[in-house]
């Protein structure tokens, strides 16, 4: 196949990357979001389980993870949207000698916060947290939570013992929350140096004692900037929102057709509001009554209403993994989803209405976005 | 002592584009990683772990014999031999 050429964008753009399980696609529109075009794929061949924007002190700086299926898993750059990429010759994510453990995926790749305008970090497989503080030229990994003395009790769930969820706190760069499967939530307080189990309150359906310490099996968690105590969960069976900070957490599966699913999103604007792809469950996974649907808050969990204009309401057995769903920073939010059956879809007025952007893409593992030139990272 | 390591493909952007490497005085093929770590660290890395193991899609055969089925990377080399570096059919996507 012919090598892609790299994404032609503007300023004032809204770039929407797509990672999928052979590679990754990148969409750009003007702010009304109406038409989309594409470029890719990237990285051909490579699982790509995550992207990121870099567009702090000027870069315009694409990141991803290739998981090449033989050779192993670096974490690639690109400073021209995608035409040309970096290859590492040896690995830039690597564990040290001593623990023994060898890199399987990178699931995660996050900007630090805006006090921190070169630092990045990393989730990686076996879960475990990286951090480079040089824009990405070296990465070292974060000791605080390696060396916690949980996590030679974490378990793997389905896709494997990943850390596949950073949230730094977007005004104190000392405070992040991360979260891995199975093994829960975890904050620091004091730049990674120590870590605390953050799981008062969340169920652990599969253990015979069901409100552990820790050993959830958290899929995903957001924080609406604003708001930064607020979080929100989705778990392994069961929806939550913790206005502490993650110390305790609150059950807010209420009316929903599923409290199992694997994507949670804040709106970019409105700390009441979020957004959720319920599953019919962990057997099935797959739209509860095969009806695509987003489920969103408008009241922090008190009630759930479903987003279904455009959506396919017959037959529509489709999966959407924790980080096939994303929102833009503009007003009205422009949201997105992609699936595992390889559908890319947006709206461009916060939900209430969905086009499909692209069909018969590999199947979706993640899916981000960025507005080119008027934030510096992606979402 | 001198023993030929080919590449596939996807590995000579890290040999300088070459597909055989020659590799001296190594008598294991755990050595001959060695060696080849020494001057082209990015094939080192795509052939084995980070705890030195051979990656699961990869295979490593010496002549006509993979050394899985003979000792693992402790399988030695001879002057003249062969070490094919191949992308296993488990893999891929």
């Amino acid at each position: 196949m012919a090598k892609a050429k790299g994404l032609s964008v503007r300023e004032g753009d809204v770039m929407v990357m797509v990672g999928t399980m052979k590679g990754a696609f990148l969409f750009r529109a003007d702010a009304k979001r109406r038409r989309w075009e594409r470029s890719g794929p990237y990285l051909q061949g490579n699982p790509v389980y995550a992207l990121a924007y870099d567009g702090r002190r000027g870069r315009h700086r694409l990141w991803a993870s290739a998981n090449n299926p033989f050779f192993g898993t670096t974490l690639r750059a690109s400073d021209d949207f995608g035409a040309q990429w970096t290859q590492p010759k040896e690995p830039n994510i690597a564990f040290p000698k001593k623990t023994k453990l060898s890199l399987l995926n990178i699931w995660q790749v996050v900007l630090g916060n805006a006090a921190e305008p070169d630092t990045l970090y990393c989730g990686v497989e076996p879960a475990a947290l990286f951090v480079s503080h040089d824009a990405g030229e070296k990465w070292e990994l974060v000791k605080g939570l390696h060396d916690h003395p949980h996590r030679a009790k974490w378990e793997p769930g389905g896709g494997g013992l990943c850390l596949h969820t950073i949230v730094p706190h977007p005004k104190d760069p000392k405070r992040m929350h991360i979260a891995v499967s199975t093994g829960g939530v975890y904050r620091t307080t004091n730049g990674g140096k120590t870590w605390a189990a953050s799981n008062k309150g969340v169920r652990a359906e599969f253990r015979p004692d069901k409100y552990p310490v820790f050993g959830q099996c958290v899929h995903k968690i957001d924080r609406h900037p604003s708001k930064p105590d607020r979080l929100f969960l989705q778990n392994h069976w069961g929806l939550y929102r913790s206005d502490n900070g993650g110390r305790s957490w609150t059950d807010i599966a209420n009316g929903v057709p599923s409290d199992f699913g694997f994507p949670m999103l804040t709106h970019p604007h409105r700390a009441n509001w979020a957004y959720i792809m319920p599953l019919e469950s962990d057997g099935f996974r797959c739209m509860p009554s095969a009806k695509l649907r987003v489920f969103r808050t408008k009241n922090a969990g008190k009630s759930w209403e479903p987003l279904a204009r455009g959506l396919p309401q017959k037959d529509a057995y489709e999966t959407v993994l924790r980080d096939g769903l994303a929102a833009d920073a503009l007003r009205p939010a422009g949201i997105y989803f992609g699936t595992r059956s390889g559908r890319l879809y947006a709206s461009a007025n916060d939900g209430a209405s969905w086009k499909l952007v692209a069909d018969s893409l590999p199947p979706i593992t993640c899916v981000k976005t960025a507005v080119i030139g008027r934030e510096a990272r992606s979402a | 002592m001198t023993v030929r390591v080919r590449l596939p493909e996807p590995l000579r952007a890290f040999a300088d584009g070459e597909r055989d490497i020659a590799v001296e005085g190594a008598s294991t093929v755990r050595a001959v990683f060695a060696r080849l770590a020494e001057t082209h660290p990015g094939v080192r890395h795509r052939v084995l772990t980070e705890t030195g193991d051979v990656r699961p899609h990869v295979n490593v055969y010496v002549g006509d014999e993979n050394i899985r089925y003979l000792k693992g990377l402790d399988s030695p080399v001879r002057d003249g031999d062969t070490v094919f570096v191949l992308p296993a059919v488990s893999g891929g996507q």
